[in-house]
């Protein structure tokens, strides 16, 4: 088990050694370092999987303690890492698609002035997601937890020169931020009800089920206030609108970060407390709900958008709403799967967006596109891949993962059911739409490319859209592969549910439905994604302007964004100046002010007392042991 | 014929009241010091009166430490004075209120 160390060491090292040394080693030394270290961690993930599988299933649970952090009394936190199922799961897939990540990144960010910086950040990255991650307790946690949101924020922002990815990098802070606020609340609920942060405590008394192990009301309270943290972070509603602006990034962050890894960090703090949530059916029902609100909300705004990256950005909130509906519904290892599956998928989805812009110049806007399939083959068929995995066509894992976030659902509401129902539906039309727009129909780029192709023309020997190079392929043929096989490690056959299995020392089961059922909704959902396939290929494939298909309402994103910022310009901003200059400044500086101008006026009063004379300090003296005097021998005589 | 031990007490008291008299209305510093002196060695003979009269060893002793006491003051308190009358001659107490808050 001491590769737990090596799993953190190697990011860790991979960030020391490129901060002092990047500049240094320059391009493509410290990328090929970097991935090197994210490699290494996955080797070390794969260690600690096999040493786990080959311990029976009830003692995998390992604690490796590193040192101790807050040895305050009544307060005890360790750096310590949990080795049990779950974390592995995450550590796995975390370290095994960033490695691949790392790897496109070389390619991606070819001829970047700021090279070296991108590659400390992307490994500082991975050692902030794996403390989330195999922490033991929820301030360890919460540190990889804002680790990750920092790396979040110098990423989205690392083209910091230009106008816009500074503020998107702001925005995605400060959105953050909100959410941190409701996690920092659910750890003071849960040292104040504990008396401890340490998971194993934590959850020790409770997984056992005793009817009042915890009530209710605080279960729901510690549950709301993380799901907050995990509304935040996950980028759901009310929150959600930091991801599409992060797109600004560069795309391998898109798909590191914002798809396959630190979004899912809410999925996972959602599956660590699922012995809290067992008590709180009200704030489960509550996550089924936002995520299922979520799923359809978003699935309706990547209808209508133009940019390549914009679409995908929507996809993935609505597929993280997918997640949430599977957990707030009792389905853990559901969502857990289609976490893993999403992170195989999306990442592909967005590593094919990346090879798409870098082989057409920059640009990002589809309808410029069209007609691609013919110069970029690989990348093509790995997005038509992708493009099946998620709209669950079987039997790529997709179908499998959605399938059984929709069965939980099922079972915990029919209303719950025909919303996921109906997001997978849009989930198959937008996709296709993208697909059709991108890859097929007429060649866009040449008449509108215009004088920038035209100068790009005079640098390279055309300037038409061009493969990537193999750095970049390489990751999409493998991220292609495990979209399409992922699904075997959870199919619903005898033996081979080895994701439940393997999670069942740690995750309730999920809820059982009968297998006539099962079917049929598949066989309905597919024919669903089916039906919106063809409903979407046909206007699309032939025509790139379709305003009735469109709704500006659903371009502007149902305008919640603009609402939001009208919002915090406007009477927002009000309400903050008043709390800053009357609240803050008033009031609570007032009161600790006050205090200081109060004991220096008390102090001017008394300082006339010390007049420099010594005779009066002694008859001062002298008064003083008269008085007492005094009072002894008044008492002498009672 | 022995002497009562009230007598020591009114002397000592006598003592006391002359030395603290003294340090309130002097100016000299050199006088002030003496007149904490004086006050010092009033306490000395009230202990040492009552270690007699009660037969009690303790007076004599809290005596002596009395004595090391007056004599650190008498070292410390003849140091900060030289180096005031270095500074300034003929110098009183008063003059010396500077120190004032």
């Amino acid at each position: 088990m001491n590769a737990a160390y090596v799993l953190l060491a190697m990011p860790l090292a991979g960030f020391l050694v490129l901060l002092w040394l990047g500049r240094r080693l320059g391009e493509p030394g410290a990328g090929w370092l970097a991935t090197l270290a994210a490699a290494g961690s996955f080797v070390a993930a794969v260690v600690m999987w096999l040493s786990l599988l080959s311990k029976p299933a009830s003692s995998r649970l390992v604690i490796k303690q590193i040192f101790t952090w807050v040895p305050v009394a009544g307060l005890h936190v360790n750096f310590a890492l949990q080795i049990d199922p779950l974390s592995v799961t995450m550590a796995l897939f975390v370290t095994g698609v960033g490695s691949l990540i790392h790897l496109y990144s070389i390619g991606y960010m070819h001829g970047d002035e700021r090279f070296p910086r991108f590659f400390v950040l992307l490994n500082l990255f991975l050692f902030s997601m794996l403390c989330l991650v195999m922490a033991d307790n929820f301030l360890f946690s919460f540190l990889g937890w804002e680790g990750v949101g920092f790396c979040s924020y110098q990423l989205v922002s690392f083209w910091f020169e230009r106008d816009r990815p500074p503020a998107a990098g702001k925005k995605a802070f400060v959105t953050s931020r909100v959410g941190d606020f409701g996690f920092l609340i659910g750890m003071f609920l849960i040292f104040a009800h504990f008396g401890s942060l340490n998971y194993t405590n934590v959850f020790s008394g409770l997984s056992a089920g005793h009817p009042g192990a915890l009530a209710e009301v605080t279960a729901t309270g510690i549950a709301l206030m993380l799901f907050l943290g995990a509304v935040g972070k996950s980028a759901q509603l009310p929150l959600f609108l930091w991801l599409p602006d992060a797109m600004e990034g560069p795309t391998p962050v898109s798909a590191l970060i914002h798809a396959a890894t630190m979004v899912t960090a809410g999925v996972y703090l959602m599956s660590r407390i699922s012995p809290i949530l067992h008590y709180a059916p009200d704030a489960q029902t509550t996550i089924a709900v936002v995520g299922a609100v979520t799923a359809l909300f978003a699935a309706t705004i990547a209808c209508a958008q133009d940019d390549i990256k914009k679409v995908l950005a929507y996809s993935t909130i609505s597929q993280l709403g997918y997640m949430f509906l599977g957990i707030g519904s009792g389905g853990y290892v559901a969502g857990l799967f289609h976490m893993i599956t999403h992170a195989f998928f999306k990442a592909l989805l967005f590593l094919c967006a990346g090879s798409v812009i870098h082989g057409m110049h920059d640009e990002q806007n589809m309808k410029r596109m069209g007609g691609l399939r013919r110069w970029m083959p690989v990348t093509f068929v790995t997005f038509l891949i992708g493009w099946l995995t998620i709209s669950g066509i079987p039997p790529l894992s997709g179908f499998w993962s959605k399938d059984d976030v929709l069965l939980a659902a099922w079972h915990k509401s029919h209303a719950l059911w025909a919303v996921g129902f109906l997001t997978a539906g849009l989930t198959a039309y937008y996709m296709t739409r993208q697909v059709a727009l991108v890859w097929f129909g007429q060649a866009r780029w040449e008449e509108s490319a215009g004088q920038a192709a035209a100068e790009e023309a005079a640098h390279t020997t055309r300037g038409r859209p061009h493969e990537s190079p193999w750095i970049m392929t390489l990751p999409l043929i493998v991220l292609g592969f495990l979209s399409v096989v992922g699904g075997v490690i959870n199919l619903p056959y005898g033996k081979w549910d080895f994701l439940s299995r393997w999670l069942a020392p740690v995750l309730p089961p999920d809820p059982h439905v009968d297998t006539s059922v099962k079917i049929t909704l598949a066989v309905v959902t597919v024919a669903l994604a089916l039906v919106a396939i063809a409903l979407a290929w046909v206007p699309w494939t032939r025509r790139a302007e379709h305003p009735d298909l469109e709704p500006a309402v659903l371009q502007h994103g149902w305008y919640y964004d603009d609402a939001v910022s009208a919002f915090v310009a406007g009477p927002g901003t009000d309400l903050f100046n008043f709390d800053a200059y009357a609240v803050d400044a008033g009031v609570i500086d007032g009161a600790v002010n006050g205090v200081a101008r109060l004991t220096r006026s008390g102090g001017s009063l008394v300082r006339r007392l010390q007049t420099g004379y010594v005779r009066n300090y002694a008859l001062g003296v002298a008064a003083g042991a008269a008085v007492l005097l005094l009072y002894v021998a008044v008492r002498g005589g009672q | 014929m022995t002497v009562p031990g009230a007598w020591y007490l009114g002397l000592a008291a006598l003592l006391f009241t002359i030395g603290a008299v003294g340090f309130l209305v002097r100016r000299n510093v050199l006088v002030m010091f003496m007149c904490v002196e004086l006050m010092l060695n009033a306490v000395n003979l009230t202990f040492i009166t009552f270690a007699r009269v009660l037969n009690d060893i303790g007076g004599q002793t809290s005596v002596f430490f009395v004595l090391v006491v007056a004599a650190a003051e008498v070292v410390v308190g003849l140091g900060i004075i030289v180096a005031i009358f270095r500074r300034r001659t003929g110098a009183t107490a008063d003059d010396l209120h500077i120190l004032k808050g």
